[in-house]
């Protein structure tokens, strides 16, 4: 069982992936993304991260992916790019000996090292009868207000600079302000 | 090395992080799409933080799962500030690659 829900998030993530980097219209690789977004989110539920796969498609699959749409239809952008011709000399083969050596590298790496962590956490609440249905998100609360509750204000801060920014950038310039 | 048995252990998934984060890469460096630039920087993003919650589950360790939450948080702010830029930047040109913005080219 958990074999299947392995073998189809991944294909869902596998097959999302390849379809962001090889559809030319924009807003079909925008969907792709979304495939993508929702298989991650399976894995997490797998690993018993439920509340950051409810966050995943929440934030990722309900938000940004609905950004990008809008700002793609906002520009008129949505137009075919050619991915025939190869704009400087020789890019792309070189992408894809780069790309499958880091990928080659990554597992080389993984595969060597699987078994040394030995460095044990507090351990993880799964929701059971004695934690009740919620202790993931009981956990993490719990880490994100006591240990990194400095961290979590930051990135408040951060948020409303963020948004206070874009406004700022995206606004129409007035006349009277050169 | 990896064990032959149906049930997936971490390697899988740390296997198919770094495949994600490898077709992310390959994704930014091939696109001339701002846009699906941007797109392929989510991948690689998520690629890491699939790896940090399989870390966190390996380890038995919620702090993997703490991190997870601010990266999806400065992701979000990244993208906003990202599409404003973009948006700022395209507004007043058809230009629809990045190999168009050539102004400070001498």
């Amino acid at each position: 069982m958990e074999f299947f829900v392995f073998v189809c998030a991944a294909l869902m993530v596998l097959v999302g992936a390849v379809g962001v980097i090889v559809r030319k219209h924009p807003v079909h690789a925008a969907l792709s993304l979304v495939l993508t977004l929702f298989g991650v989110a399976v894995l997490f539920v797998a690993q018993e991260a439920h509340f950051l796969a409810a966050v995943q498609v929440i934030v990722y699959a309900g938000a940004i992916v609905v950004l990008f749409l809008f700002v793609i239809m906002l520009l008129g952008v949505d137009r075919v790019e050619n991915l025939r011709t190869d704009p400087l000399t020789a890019q792309r083969p070189l992408a894809i000996i780069t790309c499958l050596g880091l990928a080659g590298v990554l597992v080389a790496a993984i595969v060597n090292g699987n078994g040394v962590f030995n460095e044990r956490g507090e351990g993880l609440n799964l929701p059971d009868l004695q934690n009740g249905p919620d202790a993931n998100t009981v956990q993490l609360a719990e880490s994100i207000f006591s240990r990194y509750v400095v961290a979590f204000e930051v990135t408040s801060v951060l948020l409303v600079i963020a948004v206070v920014g874009t406004v700022l950038l995206t606004r129409k310039a007035k006349a009277s302000a050169k | 090395m990896i064990s032959l048995s149906l049930t997936p252990t971490s390697s899988w998934y740390l296997i198919l992080s770094a495949v994600l984060f490898a077709i992310g890469t390959f994704g930014v460096l091939v696109r001339r799409n701002p846009l699906v630039m941007f797109m392929c920087i989510e991948l690689m993003l998520n690629a890491v933080n699939l790896s940090f919650v399989t870390l966190a589950r390996e380890l038995n360790d919620i702090n993997g799962q703490t991190i997870v939450l601010f990266v999806m948080v400065v992701a979000a702010a990244e993208v906003v500030v990202g599409l404003g830029i973009i948006v700022s930047i395209m507004r007043n040109r058809s230009a629809m690659t990045v190999d168009d913005l050539a102004e400070l080219k001498g």
